[in-house]
């Protein structure tokens, strides 16, 4: 639900990454915080582990510049990938704008996308909310590693409501802001549309 | 259809004016009301040198593990929450309309004159919030201001980046 602020002329809509564990959700935040100018960016929040695995949530507030006399503000959210932390998973995707599933293209994470995807699907079905009526992006991440499934089959297995897809590899940013526009895009002619 | 909540321009005035008169009547140094999805509805008292975005996102991300705490405990919420510094102390609320009231203060007041005040003012802003969101409803249809953007306003935003 995008908030609209009449006082602040501003926009704010919410984002989120999901995906399986170490897909590389937060590697994409954090590439977006290092190349987005000070003025734009707000301050990077992330609730992880000593090991790095996000506990709770990443959060990447970005100021994109002004639509019509408003400022338009994207909230990203990344939620933590392992399995049992499937209770913040449901409580970050409240309020959901739009998407962004990252995928592991690695061939043994298949299943672990799968099952990603299948959580994901459940958790919006949950709030009300489907694919296929959410600004939604699909990001194939780690495809410069070696073993990874191709693109097409990434796709047949993943992306089953036709949403734009990218590949990508986040440690060294390919794909991350494609990405990232994509779904802002989406939002944006969303509120064009509940405009109508 | 996809919702949007719109807070208008004299609906946000009333409450964060009721936010400004409780940070005067509980001695507070901030109030802020922040929505459960973890935007800032209002700001009252001195915010100047506070990270209001991130305080908000993660307010609201506290209230929804607290609120999955009480579920696994079989209680409906937990209401009120209470973290103690050295110099600052937060008093966080839920409030009806899926709204969470934040009262930053230090020793120049105490837990219960906030708590007291809190209770005094929550519902008078949940009655505005209530207010704001309805006039928001009606208007959902046409009172938007993006009906007449392009996809090059849209493009125009990714240019720098």
């Amino acid at each position: 639900m995008s908030f609209i602020n009449y006082s602040s002329k501003e926009i704010n809509c919410k984002i989120v990454y999901y995906g399986p564990g170490l897909c590389g959700k937060t590697s994409n935040l954090n590439h977006i915080y290092q190349k987005t100018s000070p003025g734009i960016k707000g301050k990077m929040i992330s609730l992880a582990t000593e090991t790095d695995r996000t506990l709770f949530f990443d959060f990447l507030p970005l100021s994109l510049g002004e639509i019509r006399g408003f400022k338009a503000r994207f909230h990203l959210y990344t939620v933590p990938g392992q399995v049992f932390y499937d209770a913040s998973r449901k409580l970050i995707l409240k309020g959901v704008d739009g998407v962004i599933f990252v995928a592991d293209s690695q061939k043994d994470r298949a299943e672990a996308n799968q099952e990603s995807m299948k959580n994901l699907v459940e958790n919006l079905e949950e709030q009300g909310y489907s694919l296929g009526r959410l600004p939604f992006v699909l990001q194939y991440n780690k495809r410069d590693l070696p073993d990874v499934l191709p693109v097409e089959q990434l796709s047949k297995m993943l992306n089953t409501s036709g949403a734009p897809e990218f590949s990508a590899t986040a440690t060294n940013g390919e794909g991350v802001f494609p990405t990232l526009k994509c779904v802002a895009k989406q939002i944006l002619q969303e509120l064009r549309k509940g405009a109508k | 259809m996809h919702s949007h909540f719109i807070l208008y321009q004299a609906e946000s005035k009333m409450i964060k004016d009721a936010c400004e008169r409780l940070v005067e009547d509980a001695n507070a140094m901030v109030v802020f009301l922040v929505d459960t999805n973890g935007q800032v509805l209002a700001t009252a008292g001195d915010a100047s040198d506070l990270d209001t975005t991130s305080l908000a996102s993660l307010t609201a991300g506290n209230i929804a593990a607290t609120s999955g705490m009480a579920k696994l405990m079989n209680e409906k919420e937990f209401t009120q929450i209470f973290h103690e510094g050295e110099k600052a102390n937060l008093h966080i609320s839920v409030l009806p309309a899926e709204a969470i009231l934040l009262v930053i203060f230090d020793e120049r007041s105490s837990l219960g004159l906030v708590r007291l005040r809190v209770r005094k003012s929550a519902q008078e802003i949940v009655n505005l919030l209530q207010t704001a969101k309805d006039k928001a409803h009606e208007n959902q249809e046409n009172a938007m201001p993006f009906a007449e953007i392009t996809d090059d306003d849209i493009e125009s935003l990714f240019s720098h980046s």
